[in-house]
């Protein structure tokens, strides 16, 4: 046998195993999926959720006008086929999918598209007392009206030139209903959800479980999975032993050291993605000793963000240089982050003559999220390595409302904090966060009150374009002064983790952690 | 004379529940932390936080709040709950059944276990049996059921796979609600297989709950026995010559049992305010973790029903021990 045949030869045999392989068979139809997580859903009508535990359930029932991608954050169709925007970038012109069912046999057209954001927005919709419509300044604040053309075209009209709207649309916040399930449920709605889906809601027994079942007539092709159970499991070491014994499928926020089990379980996978959300320390632009931008670059030098990353987030994170995450469109790579450095974070304190005797206030944040894994832990650590270059620091521990409160209203040196930008556009976290428009108290959400015009500009400017390029070019300006005045220390971008059984097949992760699972199929 | 006491005892219940409202309605406003401000998070806007703190009526002044929520409380209204909108007494009425039938189910075993032990330990008193059984209990008084809970998951449900490890009934199951009582109402709908499921997932959240007041059953039938077995007609008894177990069964423990019955009442009452720990392993439905999540989110509705509820409940257990006890012991008049 020479080498080519030889070659040949053993192509033919890979490709044959390949082939008898059963984790490349076809998809298999029907079967359980059994999803373990923390706690219950609130409400599954999505325009009123702001917990995780009700989005994840309820997207798999209720559809947008617009979705993120299976594993981006890029935005594509769902029940709205295209999409316009007029040359003045005030009237969003969406073009409907035909032949779409909600789950109770009624068709989707525009009066379901109308019906289902009029109710959000408009005090006189017969719907609009139905439900909480909190995060509104998230979803439809910058709409005016809503027009419906014909049948399957509908317009949303802005106030001003809007560009982040399609992104929000892409959100949990602006699902389609059946109107006539609206009608029927009132403000009981979120406790019988029907829209366009791939599954369909079946029943919730309250910290319990709730159940899905597939959708046959789903318009985009028939689910594989015949049903899901979301099964409520608060215990993390129970969730964890479930997941081992395949008593469940998947298993929702198993901390570091579960992971790191679940990893060496020839029978579980793991997948990973960089998350939309920043952990960072906000600096008090307004007090006296934080005023000097260069007291806020020689604090962003003495924090050691890797030694943070290995120990806090045991691995599962990226250091954070910019104030929104890579996995966002219009990152700016070429910013050099500020090293570890402690000599030269002193050097620039003598510099700015930052007094020897101040000590600051640093706030721990009394409660854990996905970006903060171990606020006081967390807190500790920087508080050490502030000491190191000559930065007393007293640590401050507030009730979460309290904290809130007092961080937005500017009553504090230093703060831990952090943000999850659902919508993944850059506005949401440079005009959001950072802005002097935001920066006003009571109720800031820029908690630096961080005034930089030229800042401010350019995400107003990127507002009212719809040219991405020319949007890209405003916010890579927009992080480069903020890496120059250093209003925050970014810390961290934590990585998004779903761990499940390897009979799970085609299981998608988006960065933001919510994916329809249509595609999912499961081995028997 | 027995319904007087009945009737008295009831209307004092109502005092209690009164002072209990009050009580609970002030502490939990002592508590630091905004309903508003933790509803909506840290995406929360200053107008949204204004128009929720409006509707739910924080702006006003507790004394107003009060009589507000006291009003609606007599109308047989719980007030809404701040998360979900739903009605408190809906979302108490759906999770109190998992609670009472854990609560029942834990309670018949220690009962049953913790008498027999007392029993044992004390006709064999200074025994091996009696050291065993008293090291047991006092094994039983001071494991963390967290842990305890766990390691049963553990070696029955993933090494063993004899038992369920969480929730009420298999994965996707359900019952039409009747009474909410898993048992109750697979017997009601006839289907055996929902039965057996049912008493299955019940047995090993039961036994975790059951430790603690086993053990303090156990010594206290143990005392109370060990008491009663010197006495003069235990002795006449025998001397009558009676079987050994007629006389213990029948003479000793009818004597020994006012305690006991005392301490089971108590220990179904705390029981039934919700085993938070136990549901929490086990991923069980009940009131327990209703509660505590309902206190971190700051619903107060939800938390001042809850504990209406146990009060209530826990004056009904009492009431329900003193007539047993006066029903066992003649000696104890009730007096209206």
């Amino acid at each position: 046998m020479n080498r080519s045949r030889w070659k040949e030869w053993l192509g033919c045999m890979l490709i044959a195993l390949m082939i008898a392989s059963p984790t490349y068979a076809t998809p298999i139809e029907g079967g359980t999926l059994v999803w373990g997580r923390g706690g219950d859903s609130v409400t599954l009508d999505l325009a009123q959720a702001t917990d995780g535990e009700s989005i994840k359930a309820g997207i798999q029932v209720l559809e947008n006008l617009v979705i993120f991608g299976k594993d981006s954050m890029d935005v594509e169709p769902q029940l709205a086929e295209s999409w316009t925007v007029s040359p003045d970038g005030l009237t969003w012109t969406f073009q409907l999918r035909k032949g779409v069912l909600f789950h109770d046999g009624t068709p989707f057209n525009a009066q379901a598209v109308y019906d289902s954001l009029a109710r959000i927005l408009d005090k006189n919709h017969p719907f609009y007392n139905y439900g909480k419509w909190k995060y509104l300044s998230l979803s439809l604040d910058q709409v005016s009206e809503i027009k419906i053309i014909d049948d399957y075209k509908i317009a949303l009209i802005t106030k001003k030139p809007y560009a982040p709207l399609l992104n929000n649309l892409a959100l949990w916040l602006c699902p389609i209903l059946s109107p006539k399930a609206m009608a029927e449920y009132k403000d009981q709605i979120g406790l019988h959800p029907v829209g366009t889906g791939p599954f369909k809601f079946v029943s919730w027994v309250k910290d319990d479980q709730i159940v899905l079942e597939r959708n046959d007539a789903y318009w985009g092709g028939k689910p594989k999975l015949q049903k899901i159970v979301l099964k409520s499991i608060p215990e993390p070491s129970a969730r964890l032993m479930a997941l081992q014994s395949g008593t469940i499928d998947i298993a929702d926020d198993l901390d570091p050291d579960s992971i790191a089990l679940v990893k060496k379980n020839p029978n579980l996978s793991v997948i990973e993605r960089p998350s939309v959300n920043i952990g960072y320390i906000a600096l008090n632009t307004e007090r006296p000793t934080l005023k000097d931008p260069r007291v806020r670059q020689a604090i962003s030098h003495a924090i050691d963000k890797d030694t943070l990353i290995k120990t806090i987030f045991q691995g599962l994170a990226i250091p954070a240089k910019n104030p929104f995450p890579p996995s966002i469109w219009g990152y700016n790579d070429r910013i050099q982050p500020y090293e570890y450095n402690p000599g030269k974070a002193k050097k620039l304190l003598t510099e700015a003559k930052f007094p020897a005797d101040a000590e600051l206030e640093l706030w721990a944040m009394p409660v854990s999220r996905a970006y903060m894994p171990e606020p006081v832990k967390t807190a500790e650590l920087i508080q050490a390595y502030l000491a190191e270059v000559g930065i007393k620091t007293r640590i401050v521990r507030q009730e979460w409302g309290t904290y809130l409160n007092k961080v937005s209203n500017g009553e504090y040196d230093m703060c831990m904090f952090g943000w999850l930008g659902g919508n993944a556009d850059p506005d949401n976290f440079l005009y959001g966060l950072l802005s002097a428009d935001t920066a006003k108290t009571p109720g800031a959400a820029n908690v630096s009150l961080w005034k930089n015009t030229e800042f401010t500009d350019l995400c107003l400017k990127a507002q009212k374009t719809f040219d991405k390029a020319e949007r890209t070019k405003h916010y890579l300006k927009a992080q480069e002064i903020f890496h120059d005045e250093a209003p925050w220390v970014p810390l961290a971008h934590s990585t998004m983790v779903r761990c499940f059984n390897k009979k799970l097949h085609d299981v998608p992760l988006r960065p933001n952690g919510l994916n329809s699972f249509q595609m999912v199929w499961k081995e028997q | 004379m027995q319904l007087r006491y009945v009737a008295n005892r009831l209307s004092q219940l109502l005092l209690v529940m009164f002072g209990v409202s009050i009580l609970v309605f002030w502490m939990l406003r002592m508590i630091p932390g905004d309903p508003a401000q933790l509803l909506l998070g840290e995406y929360a806007s200053p107008q949204a936080l204004a128009e929720l703190r409006e509707k739910l009526g924080l702006n006003r002044s507790y004394a107003a709040q009060y009589g507000i929520y006291l009003v609606n409380l007599f109308q047989g209204d719980f007030g809404r709950s701040v998360r979900t909108g739903a009605p408190i007494f809906q979302e108490i009425w759906i999770r109190i059944p998992a609670t009472v039938e854990l609560a029942v189910a834990a309670m018949l075993i220690a009962t049953l276990l913790g008498v027999a032990a007392g029993i044992i330990s004390a006709v064999k008193h200074r025994s091996l049996w009696d050291y065993t059984a008293m090291f047991l209990a006092l094994i039983g008084v001071s494991m963390p059921i967290f842990w305890l809970g766990l390691m049963l998951i553990y070696l029955f449900s993933v090494r063993l796979s004899l038992f369920p490890m969480m929730g009420r009934l298999s994965m996707g199951e359900n019952l039409p609600f009747v009474t909410g009582l898993m048992i109750v109402d697979s017997l009601l709908s006839g289907n055996g297989t929902l039965l057996t499921d049912s008493i299955r997932h019940l047995i090993l959240p039961a036994f975790t709950l059951s430790t603690i007041p086993m053990a303090i059953i156990a010594r206290i039938t143990r005392s109370s026995m060990l008491e009663v077995m010197h006495m003069d007609y235990i002795r006449t008894a025998r001397a009558k010559g009676m079987g050994e177990a007629t006389v213990i069964l029948r003479h000793a423990l009818r004597n020994a049992c006012l305690p006991v019955i005392t301490v089971i009442g108590l220990n179904l009452g705390l029981l039934l305010g919700g085993a938070v720990l136990t549901e929490t392993i086990f991923s069980w439905p009940g009131l327990g973790r209703y509660v505590v999540d309902s206190l971190m989110a700051r619903d107060y509705a939800a938390v001042q029903g809850c504990i209406l509820m146990f009060a209530g409940m826990m004056a009904f257990i009492n009431l329900g021990v003193d007539l047993i006890v006066a029903l066992l012991d003649p000696r104890v008049r009730i007096h209206g």
